[in-house]
């Protein structure tokens, strides 16, 4: 196999004296789906964060392309691409949805493939489309998770790292976010690091997965065994 | 009676209650040591009786009682905004600047000083919304850099006898670099934090500027500061150019008239810019605009220094025109009543500051009889605006509009 696009070599971090991470390896290779599965607190936002360079890191290496970004600020990343949707959506309340787009292109020159791009994050959800001009914060859930996932398109990134997509949505709404996450890692070949607190459909949709426990990984293995490994039905399936 | 209006009038009664007794130690206690109920009670009776109207008014406006008054209102303003939508909107521009040209044609000295005083503002309140407004930094101690910009000049023009004009840039550019001295430490805080040591850095430049005798002359301030003169050329014996300093006050108030109206149009692109929307999006959040590649650090020291800018042209204009500074004049009452007029007018929204400004320098001009009252009725104001108009008097209407997409 090729050198992993996104490399972290044993990462510890943490919040005061509290360790969130505890050595964090893991690999992800340019084209494939991976996601990083666990309960609440076991550190994976805190993982994605610290891989932007938005929570510091106390030890260890981040490698993306084979380029090591630790201690490079977050906005930095994106011109790189790498792009993250952030946990919560975190989209901008009060600017429109067009503008919410736009600066997800804020570092990019190329206005006419800005206004392409533009488009064609309208053509994957057309509900933005209709609410082009209203404000961000005056979207649904869902939509505004659309929302968050256009703008992090609009920096044509590579590597996108996606914080719990699922966050307080429908059912039938999390199965369309996530067969569009399929489809932009199917079509563009965009590389795609899912964290996911919902193991079932984060696991179904992805390529490898790994497990992560008071931040350590404690699995790592294909999504499929994962799938069916009887430990992890018992832990994060819900099954008795 | 229901349940919501008994709601009302207990919370009314409650209130009653809780100002009397906050009236009575106020009014009723002398210094002498006697006691009096008959000032408190009376002033307690004015203010029932006042509240009690208005009162009966909200519960009628609830009721619909009153849209017979209030329906043909609204129909009125709306007919008004559309026929006014009609004219192109140059028209109303060029409208509104020919007024404000023969403006002090037609008025007298007193108007024409309140004019140069609210325009004066303009610039502040345009520059303070600029950190305030767009990059949602709450900046306490703004006036700094006016009295910055106001020293450079006064400085530059008693030494070295600069000519205002070459001294603007000059005032403008020191303002920036003070802005970026306060803004590089304070980068980091955010909310309280941010607000409680740039109110500290204000107070530090007027106590500097106190202080340091050999400079500024302390309070005693500075005299003879030249007012800004012109070129221009003359027939009377020949052709010559000659040089006249616009001592007049409806000349200085073109001069500020002009710079009002560069400020307008400068905050008003800076506003529609890729820059500006860095800025909003930074208020909205912080940490998401980093993510989408927003180097924060960076667009957050330069809207301190723009802000900073507008600042210091605005004070380089007030120390030419008074032609006297001291640093009396850049207390934080000064940073008070610019912010007041930024959150009063409407935040981010230029027309809202313009109104705001006008507001706050005119009502207490009108009303100078009860000028013991002054600060009693800005912080009733503010307690109405955050009730009723929490966005300001005209809210931004939609904030970052693409440039291409206006018009």
């Amino acid at each position: 196999m090729t050198a992993p696009i996104l490399e972290l070599k044993d990462i510890h971090s943490s919040y005061g004296n509290i360790d969130a991470l505890k050595g964090i390896s893991l690999k992800v290779y340019a084209g494939e789906i991976v996601t990083m599965i666990g309960a609440n607190g076991a550190g994976k936002s805190t993982a994605l964060m610290s891989i932007c360079g938005v929570v510091p890191i106390k030890a260890g290496e981040i490698y993306y392309n084979g380029e090591a970004i630790h201690g490079k600020p977050a906005d930095a990343l994106p011109l790189l691409g790498l792009c993250q949707v952030p946990e919560g959506r975190r989209i901008f309340p009060r600017l429109s949805v067009e503008d919410n787009l736009e600066l997800g292109a804020f570092f990019r020159k190329d206005q006419s493939n800005i206004v392409a791009d533009m488009e064609r994050a309208f053509a994957l959800f057309p509900e933005l489309k209709d609410r082009r001009k209203q404000l961000g914060g005056t979207l649904s859930g869902g939509e505004q998770q659309m929302l968050a996932i256009g703008r992090a398109l609009m920096s044509r990134p590579k590597l996108l790292l996606l914080d719990e997509p699922s966050l307080g949505l429908a059912p039938l709404i999390v199965q369309r976010i996530f067969d569009i996450i399929h489809d932009i890692n199917a079509e563009e070949g965009t590389t795609i690091l899912l964290v996911e607190q919902n193991a079932n459909i984060a696991l179904q949709l992805a390529k490898r997965g790994y497990v992560l426990e008071t931040g350590k990984i404690i699995m790592e293995d294909e999504a499929e065994k994962l799938l069916h490994n009887p430990e992890i039905r018992k832990a994060y399936l819900g099954e008795a | 009676m229901t349940p919501a209006s008994k709601k009302l009038f207990k919370s009314y009664g409650l209130g009653l209650i809780w100002l009397f007794a906050l009236l009575w130690p106020l009014l009723g206690i002398h210094a002498d040591g006697t006691i009096t109920f008959k000032n408190a009670i009376m002033v307690w009776l004015y203010v029932f009786a006042a509240t009690l109207v208005i009162l009966v008014f909200v519960l009628l406006r609830r009721a619909g009682l009153l849209s017979f008054m209030t329906v043909p209102l609204v129909r009125a303003g709306d007919a008004a905004g559309r026929s006014a939508k009609t004219l192109p909107g140059w028209t109303w521009v060029s409208a509104g600047l020919a007024f404000l040209l023969l403006f002090p044609q037609f008025t007298g000295r007193y108007e024409t000083d309140v004019a140069i005083n609210v325009l004066v503002y303009i610039c502040l309140g345009l520059g303070l919304n600029i950190v305030v407004g767009l990059a949602g930094m709450l900046d306490l101690g703004y006036i700094a850099f006016y009295g910055v910009g106001a020293y450079t000049y006064a400085l530059l023009s008693i030494h070295y006898q600069l000519s205002f004009w070459l001294a603007l840039p000059v005032a403008a550019s020191t303002a920036c670099v003070a802005g970026c001295i306060i803004g590089y430490p304070t980068l980091r805080m955010r909310g309280d934090y941010l607000a409680i040591v740039t109110l500290g850095f204000g107070e530090i430049v007027r106590i500097i500027l106190n202080n340091w005798m050999s400079l500024t002359n302390g309070p005693n301030g500075i005299l003879g500061i030249n007012p800004p003169g012109i070129y221009y050329p003359s027939f009377a014996d020949g052709f010559s150019i000659e040089h006249l300093y616009l001592k007049k006050l409806h000349l200085v108030y073109y001069v500020i008239l002009a710079l009002a109206i560069i400020t307008i149009i400068a905050v008003r692109r800076l506003n529609f810019s890729r820059i500006g929307r860095a800025w909003e999006a930074i208020r909205e959040d912080e940490t998401a605009a980093e993510l989408m590649g927003v180097n924060t650090f960076r667009l957050k020291l330069l809207a301190y220094a723009m802000g900073a800018l507008f600042g210091g042209l605005a004070g380089a204009f007030f120390s030419a025109r008074m032609r006297f500074v001291s640093p009396e004049s850049f207390t934080f009452i000064e940073s008070a009543t610019v912010l007041a007029m930024v959150v009063l007018g409407g935040m981010a929204s230029i027309p809202g500051i313009v109104v705001g400004a006008l507001a706050l320098i005119v009502l207490p001009e009108v009303f100078r009889e009860f000028e013991l009252y002054r600060m009693l009725a800005l912080g009733g104001a503010m307690v109405l605006m955050m009730q009723f108009r929490p966005e300001g008097i005209i809210p931004a209407t939609r904030m970052g509009t693409r440039s291409e997409e206006k018009g």
